[in-house]
């Protein structure tokens, strides 16, 4: 099982570094897309997969990180310092967001983000000298990497695509120490977790913190991508298009982002010719998935085995009653 | 003064219609444990369909009450036996994400396989104006609130003076109990959900002429709704109309006394300070925490 783990891990990172060669501008434009959701959807996953708080805000930190980046650069601060202070501006705000985390849970939390989604939103859209109002910030310029221009599409996906992978072994070595035990027991069972000793207020507000951190990040790769920002895609709406996301992909999967990311990204631009369309069988889909396979896509190998266990089992039951059956 | 009473007035008017929409919400909160984030939707289909049925040249009414027959079969009847059932034992965040998916099926289905324009909408209230002691008053803003009103108060007495209605908030509040004394515990929800479509239904006739019956206009109807309930509290029926009313008024006087860009922002804010404060709402009871 770990050899088949390791081989498609082997051949889903040629993949990634081989197709673009082979793609046009717009494609390569798609996949860095692709990427930057998927680092977006990761700390949300961390959030609301692996630590179970509910969150709708998500891309006011995708926004919050895209708007630092965009405005710092544009005040003549280079990217490469507006990129962390993006991801610690979300950290922070992540942190306080945190805080009715503590007070509500499930559908109240998921409400109270989507009102401060919301609030963020109408700062984005109305606060003119900041943010440009509903123009936006456009002339975004791309960042240099060592003296290496990241002006062309190609350059830039790499660098992406690098800044994905630091992050997601950083996020898989944050899973794999106490603290992702830490997350998961706040998830399956918040009293139980704290009547063991678990801190469940800090590792709450680091979750909602950390996640909101990884889209802080994403919002800042965003900008210089597009090169134009306004706050369209920060609305309410995409929030719920992110967690809709994770939970395609498989809530508390670890590579959950990466389909859902797919789903949410690849898949619309290519079905453009039938989007209205697209959007209801996308739509039809997400029920279809609750009723049948409420943990995501991802779930699916889990199930089988699950089938197959059982299956083994109640052969060997029946076998063994079958024995008991002639002894007697 | 006579600024104040206007935009009081017209603020409840609007208010009226959140509340309509908040109610079902709540009611739907109660007896299933659903909460609909297709809410909005549901206001948009019957929209819809009364648009339909006027370009095929039938008259207003008929046609509501076309829209009416449709939404309890499709939003109530379907909508429980195809998603909700199935995902009940799934807990809350389940159905939540389908009611989300549900919203994204009705509003682009309508997109894709009816219009993307704005569709107009005859008044259905006389387009008089009154002026009472410099008040001036809208027909359509005292009709919308006659209406929207006498429908709360409609559902409020079905639901305490009834047997039925007694039998609906048995079952919302405790359904072991309601099955021991015999209540038909799946009609009685089903009902709830045939209310709820039939609210919306009803909230589509009075919102329509002035928001035009577009896909999306279900998008802020919804979100104002669920503010609206959450506010008042999600427990308590009567909670709907206190937030209804209190997001329309509020929002009305911000738009005017402070800033319009911010006037949805006013929602927003009360709502934040209801659920750092007092999360069952305004006129909520508590729940406990279960281990």
């Amino acid at each position: 099982m770990k050899r088949l783990h390791l081989s498609l891990l082997v051949i889903a990172a040629i993949f990634m570094v081989v197709t673009p060669t082979f793609l046009k501008n717009y494609g390569i434009h798609l996949f860095t897309t692709w990427l930057i959701y998927m680092i977006a959807i990761m700390g949300l996953n961390l959030t609301v997969g692996y630590a179970g708080q509910k969150s709708l805000g998500h891309a006011a930190f995708f926004g919050i990180g895209a708007y630092t980046v965009a405005i710092l650069i544009k005040a003549g601060i280079s990217f490469w310092i507006g990129l962390p202070i993006g991801a610690l501006l979300c950290f922070v705000i992540g942190l306080g967001l945190g805080f009715p985390a503590l007070r509500v849970q499930t559908i109240y939390l998921a409400f109270a983000t989507l009102g401060f989604n919301a609030a963020v939103w109408l700062v984005m859209r109305n606060e003119e000298w900041l943010t440009g109002g509903t123009y936006g910030i456009n002339n975004i310029m791309r960042p240099e990497f060592f003296g290496m221009s990241l002006d062309r599409n190609l350059p830039y996906y790499y660098m992406v695509l690098v800044i994905t992978v630091v992050l997601a072994l950083l996020l898989g070595g944050l899973l794999r120490s106490p603290w992702g035990k830490a997350f998961k027991a706040l998830r399956d069972n918040p009293i139980r977790a704290e009547s063991l000793g678990v801190d469940t207020r800090s590792y709450t507000l680091l979750a909602f913190a950390i996640g909101s951190g990884f889209a802080g990040i994403a919002g800042g790769l965003f900008a210089a991508q597009v090169g134009f920002i306004d706050p369209a895609p920060f609305a309410v709406h995409y929030s719920i298009m992110m967690y809709l996301m994770v939970v395609v992909g498989g809530p508390g999967y670890f590579f959950g982002p990466v389909i859902g990311a797919a789903v949410g990204v690849i898949l619309p631009e290519w079905l453009r010719f039938a989007q209205a369309w697209y959007l209801t069988v996308f739509g039809f889909a997400v029920v279809a998935l609750m009723i049948w396979l409420p943990d995501g896509l991802l779930s699916i190998p889990d199930r089988i085995r699950a089938r197959k266990q059982s299956k083994a089992a109640s052969a060997a039951r029946a076998a063994s009653a079958k024995q008991i059956g002639e002894a007697s | 003064m006579t600024d104040f009473l206007q935009l009081l007035f017209s603020g409840l008017a609007t208010g009226a219609i959140y509340a309509l929409v908040a109610l079902g919400f709540t009611l739907l909160w109660q007896a299933s444990g659903t909460i609909n984030f297709a809410q909005g939707e549901f206001v948009m289909v019957p929209a819809i369909v009364m648009v339909i049925a006027l370009h095929m040249g039938v008259q207003i009414i008929p046609a509501f009450i076309m829209a009416c027959v449709f939404s309890t079969i499709v939003l109530g009847w379907a909508f429980k036996r195809g998603l909700v059932d199935p995902l009940f034992k799934h807990g809350m965040m389940p159905i939540v994400v389908a009611t989300i998916g549900l919203s994204f099926v009705l509003r682009n289905g309508v997109r894709a396989g009816y219009s993307a324009e704005p569709q107009p909408f005859p008044q259905i209230f006389p387009d008089d104006i009154y002026n009472i002691g410099g008040v001036i008053l809208s027909a359509t803003d005292i009709g919308t609130l006659v209406v929207a009103g006498f429908l709360i108060w409609a559902t409020q007495a079905f639901l305490s003076k009834t047997v039925t209605g007694r039998a609906m908030q048995a079952v919302a509040q405790n359904t072991e109990s309601a099955t021991v004394l015999g209540i038909n515990v799946p009609r009685m929800i089903l009902y709830t959900f045939a209310i709820n479509a039939l609210l919306a239904a009803a909230a589509a006739l009075l919102v329509t002429p002035t928001f035009l019956a577009k896909f999306d206009m279900g998008e802020l109807l919804g979100t104002k709704a669920f503010f609206a309930a959450i506010i008042g509290g999600f427990t308590n029926s009567r909670g709907a109309l206190v937030g209804g009313l209190l997001v329309g008024v509020l929002e009305n006087m911000a738009a005017a006394y402070i800033s319009p860009a911010y006037k949805d922002a006013v929602a927003l804010i009360v709502f934040m300070f209801v659920i750092m404060f007092r999360p069952q709402g305004l006129l909520g009871r508590k729940e406990e925490r279960k281990v």
